[in-house]
């Protein structure tokens, strides 16, 4: 029965061909005859995903409410909590040290009278050098002398954070305005509608954290000598391995939902423990050991030392592959079972 | 031409393991024909449409769209419908032609036969002067035909309307209809279609499932079911309180009597003959007929005989009316 309607419908469908010919030309009837598409993968992956950028830059307020939060922080914690000013000579700038009076019996070789080191030369000597070990203190907590440089280039990593994350909500949203349910009603391949969800964010990320950086630079990031623009192709790398990786996990978990409030939720609540068991705002080699354990298997670490290690520290390549590893490996993983959750729940 | 375009058999949707949206429903679309589902909200129609365009899967029976089972050859379904969902998909940001290119799009239509088609289509729905403007700027008219345009850029054999006029004022829905009909005039494909609207069912659809709590109550061409309930309806009000409904009973052609709303609905044969009989028999027990009416049944009827009642709006899932509400705000925009 099945083979047999299959049979007519062909025959039916060249006879429509003939009958198109006859009332609208040649063209017309090669297109009807030719009505057996093969969407590619591809072409469905970049119309979906070209519509959401056009969205995006249709409506530039949304740009800058993503930029303005990790500005925030870069602008208030990064300048607020001067590190650098408690390492430097002024934390000992009010110091009352008295005048040091040596009796002269007691040197060697001994001399007669009294010898007096005066305090404010004490007091000089203590602050060159506190600000010396400071300066150590510094680069050998953070690995650069600056604070401000230092957590300026983590929030290139909230900001990957934040709009991956929102990733998920918009596929809530194209579900509750039926929108999913009619692309899911297409041949396009499902993997593309998920994939563009992915692709989609991430690019976003990437656009967003250059405007980060840039304004980071404004604001008094020092760059590393070792830094050139070839450089940023690593930096995006590493954010295009953050970002399809934790869009994945984002996209995954709101497939099923139909409701804004529950991403919503899990949003806000792992925000900050992830932001902060991180080496974000300070080294994890100097955390709690549990909150190290935390901070070793968290991405946003590896993402973070990447981007640190190609723009504000001597680039270690070493420490650099072994980064973009991990990124890979975390991107691969999620995104497989992004897509395989993709295939099964997209048609509940 | 009387091939079967869809076939269903026993299909079943249940939610949450217990709420039974579709109840082993049967039936088949015949090619070429508009098919209606009609019931009111919540009946299950809407459910019904997407396990044939393959976004529900069913969780019992099969059914198959030209040849093709839902399920397994669910890439091949897809080819060869399209939807027009009740909701406005299109995107708001995006314009009109934006809109019908990125359907082309996903379906891997080339380019060039897009672009032809596009135009075509929004010729065809009247909107080319609009093509360029934002979705957003749309009245729910526009949005409608918009969708049409966009159901068809496959050229389907099988299109799938689910409410086409929700949320439409009269007018309006009744310029859709036309469009409707002149889309399938001018190519020719099988509709399915649902709606809650009578009038629509009876003035768009060649045949019609009445559907209610998930289950097929009756199918037929709207004249078949009309010719179904056997007589035409007639209307009596007395000026006495008594109950005559016996009395009415025993005359002769009477095939029912309900009293309704302050009058007697009687279902009779041959109600051009029948009424005068009835008059006559209230008469000579001295009662006075103040008014009466005679109808041929129309779908209303049709509806009120299988399902019990008139067509209402049944208390439905919150999202179910989320969604409508949603659609209902931006058809009036």
């Amino acid at each position: 029965m099945k083979g047999g309607a299959v049979v007519v419908t062909e025959a039916e469908a060249e006879a429509k061909a003939k009958e198109t010919a006859m009332a609208k030309g040649i063209d017309e009837a090669v297109a009807a005859a030719e009505e057996e598409y093969y969407p590619s993968m591809f072409r469905g992956l970049w119309a979906l995903t070209a519509r959401e950028l056009k969205k995006w830059l249709k409506d530039p307020v949304m740009v800058l409410m993503f930029v303005l939060q990790p500005l925030i922080w870069m602008g208030l914690l990064g300048k607020s909590m001067n590190i650098n000013a408690m390492f430097s000579a002024k934390s000992l700038g009010n110091m009352e040290i008295p005048n040091i009076q040596i009796p002269g019996n007691l040197l060697n070789p001994p001399i007669s009278g009294v010898v007096v080191i005066p305090g404010a030369l004490i007091a000089h000597e203590l602050q060159r050098v506190f600000s010396d070990i400071g300066t150590k203190v510094m680069q050998n907590t953070f690995g650069v002398v600056d604070y401000f440089s230092y957590m300026a280039v983590g929030m290139v990593s909230m900001i990957v954070m934040t709009t991956t994350m929102f990733s998920g909500m918009s596929i809530v949203w194209d579900r509750r305005l039926g929108f999913l349910d009619k692309v899911i009603s297409t041949p396009v391949s499902r993997a593309a509608i998920t994939l563009s969800k992915v692709l989609n964010a991430t690019l976003r990320a990437i656009f967003q954290a250059t405007i980060i950086l840039a304004i980071a630079y404004l604001l008094g990031l020092q760059l590393s000598p070792s830094f050139s623009l070839i450089n940023l192709l690593g930096i995006y790398a590493s954010i295009f391995l953050l970002g399809v990786g934790l869009s994945s996990v984002f996209i995954a978990f709101s497939l099923r939902s139909t409701r804004m409030e529950r991403p919503m939720q899990i949003i806000s609540l792992i925000t900050m423990p992830l932001m902060f068991a991180s080496n974000t705002f300070f080294p994890v080699s100097l955390m709690p050991d549990w909150i190290q354990m935390v901070a070793r298997i968290n991405p946003l670490t590896y993402l973070t030392d990447a981007v640190r290690q190609l723009t504000i520290m001597p680039l270690d390549a070493s420490a650099l592959i072994f980064d973009l590893i991990y990124l890979g490996i975390f991107a691969t993983i999620l995104a497989a079972i992004g897509i395989v959750l993709s295939w099964r729940y997209l048609t509940k | 031409m009387s091939e079967e375009v869809i076939k269903a058999d026993g299909l079943t949707k249940v939610f949450n393991k217990s709420l039974v949206a579709v109840d082993h429903i049967t039936f088949s679309v015949k090619s070429g024909e508009i098919f209606g589902f009609l019931g009111p909200n919540g009946a299950g129609k809407t459910t019904t449409i997407n396990m044939l365009i393959t976004v529900l899967k069913p969780t019992e029976g099969r059914a198959s769209v030209f040849g093709y089972d839902i399920v397994k050859q669910a890439k091949n379904v897809r080819k060869v419908i399209g939807v027009v969902p009740q909701e406005y998909t299109a995107d708001e940001d995006l314009t009109g032609y934006e809109n019908i290119m990125l359907c082309a799009d996903l379906y891997g239509i080339p380019r060039e036969t897009a672009k032809k088609r596009a135009l075509e289509l929004l010729d065809l729905v009247e909107l080319t002067q609009f093509k360029d403007k934002r979705v957003e700027t749309y009245s729910g008219g526009m949005r409608r035909r918009l969708e049409l345009a966009c159901g068809l850029i496959n050229r389907p054999k099988v299109l799938f309307l689910d409410e086409p006029t929700l949320g439409l004022d009269v007018q309006t829905r009744a310029a859709t209809w036309e469009y409707i009909m002149r889309l399938k005039k001018e190519y020719g494909m099988t509709i399915f279609m649902t709606t809650h609207y009578l009038e629509e069912a009876d003035a768009l659809c060649d045949r019609l499932a009445i559907i209610d709590y998930g289950k097929i109550v009756a199918t037929g061409t709207p004249e078949e079911l009309k010719e179904s309930l056997k007589g035409d309806i007639i209307t009596i009000s007395i000026k006495e309180s008594e109950d005559v409904s016996d009395l009415i009973r025993s005359v002769e052609n009477v095939k029912e009597v309900r009293w309704e709303n302050g009058s007697y609905r009687i279902k009779a044969e041959a109600g051009e003959v029948t009424a005068p009989l009835i008059i006559e028999a209230l008469r000579k027990r001295g009662y006075t007929v103040t008014r009466l009416s005679l109808t041929e049944p129309t779908l209303n009827e049709v509806y009120l005989e299988y399902t019990g009642r008139a067509i209402r709006d049944s208390e439905e899932s919150k999202e179910a009316f989320r969604v409508q509400r949603l659609t209902l705000r931006r058809a009036r925009k």
